[in-house]
């Protein structure tokens, strides 16, 4: 059964390493989107120009910059990164760049532009040493922001190819499907279903023409992991559908990107140009019988193209709007045949399963969730940015090691997890495991893994009408419950915040959120009432507060704040009342003023220039 | 053999076989499930979600789209699934011109009919403003569109794209912003709308509506000055009765002739008598072309969404259409010129026709330059019927009359024109008799018959004096596309090609009371003609004696230079660019 192929991988990796030698001292500067927007190519360009230019190296100087992708700590952009010093610097401006340069030279080290520890308040000197990075399990982004992602032989000097390699070898699809099977693997694009099982069921219904597409529809906000995988190791992707391919039999796949995503689809065409040039991807792949056409699908930026079925309509021609799933899209899916869907993440998984085997990835993570998850850390933590781990790490070292506590020394109140179809964890949740069994159990999902940390001063029902409002906007409209109910679910919401709540729109809330649940035709409609029921569930008594006391404890709710002249605090200098853009605020010179709060528009000019501090929000 | 299978509906055992929803399933087992986007003719769409049941084990779940399983316990009327309905309606109603005493689907409307069901009361969220109302689209001829009452259950999407392949109807814009609206949001008389109203005939409200004249013909009908003649199609006599719980397919046409005279019309005259004559003139024109090999295969011309549709999409190929008028076109003029020997007081000056079709492109066809000022005004059955309930005629016991003679007897080839396939069979009755001299032997062409989504594209061939004659007989416009295609490639090996643009034929056109409901309705309203097709005594169009008469006393024969004046037309590049 087994193949010899016509490539012989190591030879080529080897190759590419020698070539990766020749470069002499290599200078990662962090070139994905985050980063180029704080300037990162100028950086590159001063790099160059003072010679550390791999197309132009001189002997004296042996160091060459590298554009690479995320290195994931895009708080701290722009970042450069000296790999065999282990060396991190951070918020690198164009001024800089020289003194780094000169301190390669010299041997030294340039300790203002160190990364500082907020927990420890120390200067990290070890890349070793950050918990942002020392607590991570890089597997899917194993290579973002450590290769020059436009480079084919900078990816096959990591190993790339070498999985589908020992696939097209052993040329058994069986062996592929068990070990995929085995490593326990789930998808990684929010519903967690098993990957191995998947295969196995578009495995069966194999023989004519089969697609494999890729879900690069990254929608959920705050999240940008697959945009990283696709931005910066654009070859494992590839690699990982084409071993996906090659295991339910298909040759012809589809990625399917947002358009939001122009450097990741610039990146991938260069990619899947360069593979085929070099016969890793197109017809008699490394010399085997295996075919494979990779196809790119612009979306053009509807959150509910990320469902399957919307996105196979979409990629169709037709308006991306989900289809009802009575026949399974193993057996009828794209252009009516059988189809293997997964997202970016779980596909950038394979080659590292293959390669180490199931049990070496079954080894991470919980019982019934393997391996490492990716979560873009936002919100209210010291240390933004995106982050991969085992599956069994809770929510505390999550926040609280990775992501440096919360800022400012505030309190943790609560996590969205999931992004607006996941829900909300908090306090009594920190010590459970990122495990998908667990968050559906108390009303969240994993999700894509977005993960949005919230300090005591954000308020739920605020954070709860925000995620309201992007799925009502981003409803395709095509069933009642989730065109209707989410607008109307909104509705209340902005009642509630607006100060005009009653107790009954707390259980008609309730309700059309199981409606909306229930009814719903997609998994988008379905899953939109959980950040409502979460927050509900986790903190009625601050919609409670928001209703019945007309207060919102947060503070943050506009119509709800009452500003107050404390008596005993105001000198009478008048200058609140002549700060005051309405006239709200009387008084006389030297005696306590006051707010007429039917005139006082809460713009907060009192607040700002009272020297006493005698204005309080309530 | 098929399969015995069982399931459960609310713990009662039902057996099913080869449907393919639970909806059906539950349907056959009496137990009717609400919907309003589901349509047995259209894909499945899911999205009105009104037909949740609750699964055992598998929680809601839309019954239209969910296939029957051996064994499962489905409950289609719990309470989980009752609040769930209710709160769809009432949704739907908060976003809904709620002004049902003021709307021309009042009685028929499905949401207003659930409403009730359902007890609807009160509507607890939001509120559709005044301000946020759309401005109506009356701009065709035929069909109103008000946006204030769409549901978006996408049942005129799916129909215009799939029966006719035109797609002039799409979604725009998300979530609670999506509409329906013609191409780039264009008034409708400006895309390439063919007016054929299949969207009508599926809309579960009354956003998409006839255009009414039923005002303009009381107008006529209380004008002194004014001679009224009216004329009905052969479709209205099988499908009128259910606008007054008269079972579907029963021929009511001398209770129509008599709600016609109570209603005032002045003369009664009978399109099936015109689809006779049209026969004669397109048989004759079928043969000619045969002879010299002209124009072939020879495209029939009765339907008007058709006509508009090759006008629109296929000019160039305008030389196939059989240049005879439609039946309703041959009898206007017929009865502004002609039927004044027949009658004292009756002069052309003075004569206004009105037809009573079950089609709304015949409004746009009555407007059409090159037949303008022959009929006046169209009513489709479903006006018709109205009109008859506004005047409080008690339709079900009327006395039964007669039509006016000469221009009311018919042959059964003249009423089978209502279903699809039925005006090839006429045709080929008539055309056998020109070129043999002989009948055919057995006047049933029945691969030609059929009215179910099975039966859109068929064929027949004859041997006619040892020459074979093949016909093709489609419905939809999506299927004549098909036909057109083959055409165009020279892979056509047929000599005529019948076309009607609904799905089935007349008997289920754009102005019928709506059958997208339930499939039978359709097949009952075919077998409603053909027997009056087989009771008649007279079968062959070139037998109806009156017929016979208007040749010999006006109109000399078939293709004469006087036929050709009042019974042909012409037809024109129509396409147009629209610009977005």
């Amino acid at each position: 059964m087994s193949t010899e192929l016509k490539i012989n991988i190591n030879e080529e990796k080897e190759k590419a390493q020698k070539l990766i030698e020749k470069q002499g001292r290599r200078i990662h500067v962090c070139a994905s989107t985050g980063c180029v927007a704080n300037g990162a190519l100028e950086l590159i360009e001063e790099f160059k120009k003072l010679g550390a230019d791999a197309q132009a190296l001189t002997n004296e100087v042996k160091m060459s910059v590298i554009p690479t992708g995320c290195i994931g700590f895009c708080e701290q952009g722009c970042l450069v990164v000296i790999p065999d010093k282990k060396l991190t610097y951070v918020h690198v401006k164009k001024e800089d760049v020289k003194e780094i340069y000169d301190s390669l030279l010299n041997d030294t080290v340039v300790e203002r532009l160190l990364y500082v520890d907020p927990a420890l308040n120390k200067k990290i000197v070890n890349n070793e040493e950050m918990n942002f990075y020392a607590k991570q399990t890089r597997t899917a982004m194993k290579n973002c922001g450590i290769i020059n992602p436009e480079s084919l032989d900078e990816a096959l000097s990591v190993g790339a190819y070498s999985a589908l390699s020992k696939v097209l070898e052993i040329n058994d699809p069986e062996y592929v499907i068990k070990e995929i099977e085995e490593s326990g693997l789930r998808g990684r694009g929010g519903g967690g279903f098993a990957t191995g099982k998947k295969w196995r069921s578009v495995y069966q219904h194999r023989g004519g023409k089969s697609y494999v597409i890729c879900n690069g529809d990254e929608g959920d906000p705050g999240a940008f992991m697959d945009r990283s995988v696709m931005e910066d190791d654009p070859h494992k992707l590839l690699e990982g559908m084409a071993i996906a391919a090659f295991a339910v039999g298909a040759d012809e796949a589809y990625i399917y990107v947002r358009a939001e995503y122009p450097l990741a689809i610039k990146r991938l065409r260069k990619a899947i140009a360069d593979a085929e040039a070099r016969g890793f991807l197109g017809n008699n792949i490394m010399g085997s019988n295996f075919n494979l056409k990779i196809n790119i699908r612009e979306g053009a930026g509807a959150f509910v193209c990320g469902e399957s079925s919307a996105l196979i309509a979409s990629i169709e021609g037709e308006r991306g709007m989900p289809r009802p799933k009575n026949i399974h899209m193993a057996e009828c899916g794209l252009f009516k045949r059988p189809t293997l869907l997964n997202n970016v993440e779980t596909f950038a998984n394979v080659p590292l399963i293959i390669l180490n085997g199931a049990k070496w990835f079954a080894s991470m993570g919980t019982d019934t969730s393997k391996g490492t998850k990716t979560f873009a850390l936002t919100g209210e933590v010291n240390n933004t940015g995106l982050i991969e781990v085992p599956m069994n790490t809770t929510l505390r070292q999550i926040v609280f090691d990775l992501g440096g506590g919360i800022r400012n020394g505030k309190k943790f109140k609560a996590v969205q997890i999931g992004g607006p179809s996941g829900g909300c964890l908090t306090q009594e949740h920190l010590d459970m495991p990122m495990d998908y069994d667990q968050l559906t159990k108390v009303g969240a999902m994993v999700g894509s893994g977005g993960l949005v940390v919230m300090n005591e001063d954000t308020c739920i029902v605020e954070v709860a009408r925000f995620f309201m409002n992007f799925t009502k906007n981003e409803s395709c409209g095509k069933c009642v419950p989730c065109r209707e109910g989410t607008k109307n679910m909104l509705a209340i919401l902005e009642k509630i915040v607006r100060g005009e709540g009653e107790m009954e729109d707390l259980d008609r809330l309730e309700e059309l959120a199981q409606v909306v649940k229930q009814g719903s035709l997609c998994g988008l409609g379905k899953s939109a009432p959980n950040p409502v029921l979460s927050t509900l569930k986790y903190f009625r008594d601050e919609y409670i507060a928001h209703i019945k006391d007309k207060k919102c404890p947060a503070g943050v709710c506009t119509a709800l704040k009452k500003y107050r002249i404390k008596e005993e605090l105001c000198k009478g200098c008048t200058k609140c009342a002549r700060n005051c853009p309405v006239g709200a605020i009387s008084g006389n010179v030297k005696e306590a003023h006051k707010i007429d709060t039917s005139k006082c528009i809460k713009c907060g000019a009192c607040k700002e220039n009272c020297p006493f501090k005698a204005i309080v929000v309530e | 053999m098929t399969d015995k299978k069982t399931l459960f509906i609310n713990d009662t055992e039902v057996e099913f076989t080869d449907e393919k929803t639970v909806l059906e399933v539950a349907k056959k087992a009496g137990i009717e499930i609400p919907t309003f986007c589901y349509r047995p003719d259209l894909t499945q769409f899911g999205a009105c979600r009104m037909c949740v049941v609750e699964v055992e084990g598998r929680g809601i779940q839309a019954s239209c789209t969910m296939p029957p399983r051996a064994g499962i316990k489905i409950y289609t009327n719990n309470n989980k699934v009752r609040k769930i309905r209710k709160a769809i309606l009432e949704l739907l109603l908060a976003h809904h011109d709620r002004e049902c005493t003021t709307c021309s689907k009042s009685g028929s409307c499905e949401l207003q009919k659930y409403s009730m069901e359902y007890g609807i009361t009160d509507i607890p969220y939001v509120k559709m403003k005044q301000e946020e109302f759309s401005p109506i689209d009356a701009s065709s001829p035929s069909i109103v569109r008000d946006m204030n009452k769409c549901i978006l259950c996408g049942a005129c999407v799916r129909a215009c794209s799939e029966f006719q392949g035109i797609g002039v109807l799409g979604f725009s814009e998300r979530g609670s912003l999506t509409k329906v609206q013609p191409m780039a949001g264009k008034p409708l008389k400006d895309v390439n709308c063919v007016n054929c109203g299949q969207c009508v005939s599926v809309c579960p409200t009354g956003a998409l509506t006839i255009k009414s004249d039923i005002d303009n013909v009381y107008d006529l009908l209380n004008d002194k000055e004014v001679k009224t003649i009216v004329q009905i199609a052969p479709s209205v006599r099988v499908a009128l009765g259910e606008m007054f719980n008269l079972p579907s397919g029963e021929n009511t046409i001398k209770k129509i002739y008599s709600a016609c005279r109570k209603l005032g019309f002045d003369l009664i005259f009978d399109t099936n008598f015109s689809a006779d004559l049209t026969i004669m003139e397109e048989a004759s024109e079928f043969v000619e072309r045969l002879t010299k090999g002209e124009n072939l295969p020879i495209f029939t011309s009765c339907c008007p969404a058709w006509v508009r549709y090759m006008e629109l999409n296929h000019p160039d190929m305008l030389n196939h259409l059989s240049s005879a008028k439609s039946p309703q076109g041959m009898l206007s003029p017929i009865a502004k010129e002609i039927a004044p020997k027949f009658y004292e007081g009756f002069n052309k000056e003075n004569i206004k026709v009105i037809s009573i079709m079950p089609c709304t492109a015949k409004k746009y066809e009555a407007k059409r330059d090159e037949l303008k000022g022959e009929t006046d005004y169209v009513l489709t059955t479903y006006e018709f019927a109205k009109m008859i309930k506004q005047q409080g005629i008690d339709f079900n016991n009327i006395d039964e009359q007669e039509a006016d003679s000469p221009f009311g007897q018919y042959s059964g080839g003249g009423t089978i024109f209502g279903a699809s396939g039925g005006v090839a069979e006429a045709a080929l009755r008539t055309a056998y008799n020109i070129v043999t001299g002989k009948n055919l032997e057995n006047l049933d062409v029945m691969p030609l018959r059929g009215v179910d989504k099975a039966s859109r594209s068929k064929e027949a061939a004859v041997d006619i004096n040892g020459q074979t004659v093949k016909i093709r007989v489609v419905s939809t416009l999506a299927e004549a596309e098909r036909a057109i295609k083959e055409v165009k490639e020279g892979k056509a090996d047929f000599q005529m090609l019948e076309v009607m643009a609904c799905p089935g034929g007349c008997i289920n056109g754009g102005g019928q009371p709506s059958a997208c409901k339930d499939l039978k309705t359709k097949e009952n309203r075919a077998q409603g003609l053909y027997k009056e097709d087989r009771e008649l005594k007279i079968r062959n169009c070139h037998e109806n004696p009156d017929i016979i008469r208007l040749y010999s006393e006006f109109l000399e024969k078939p293709g004469s230079h006087k036929a050709h004046e009042l019974l042909h037309t012409t037809y024109s590049n129509k396409s147009q660019k629209i610009k977005v």
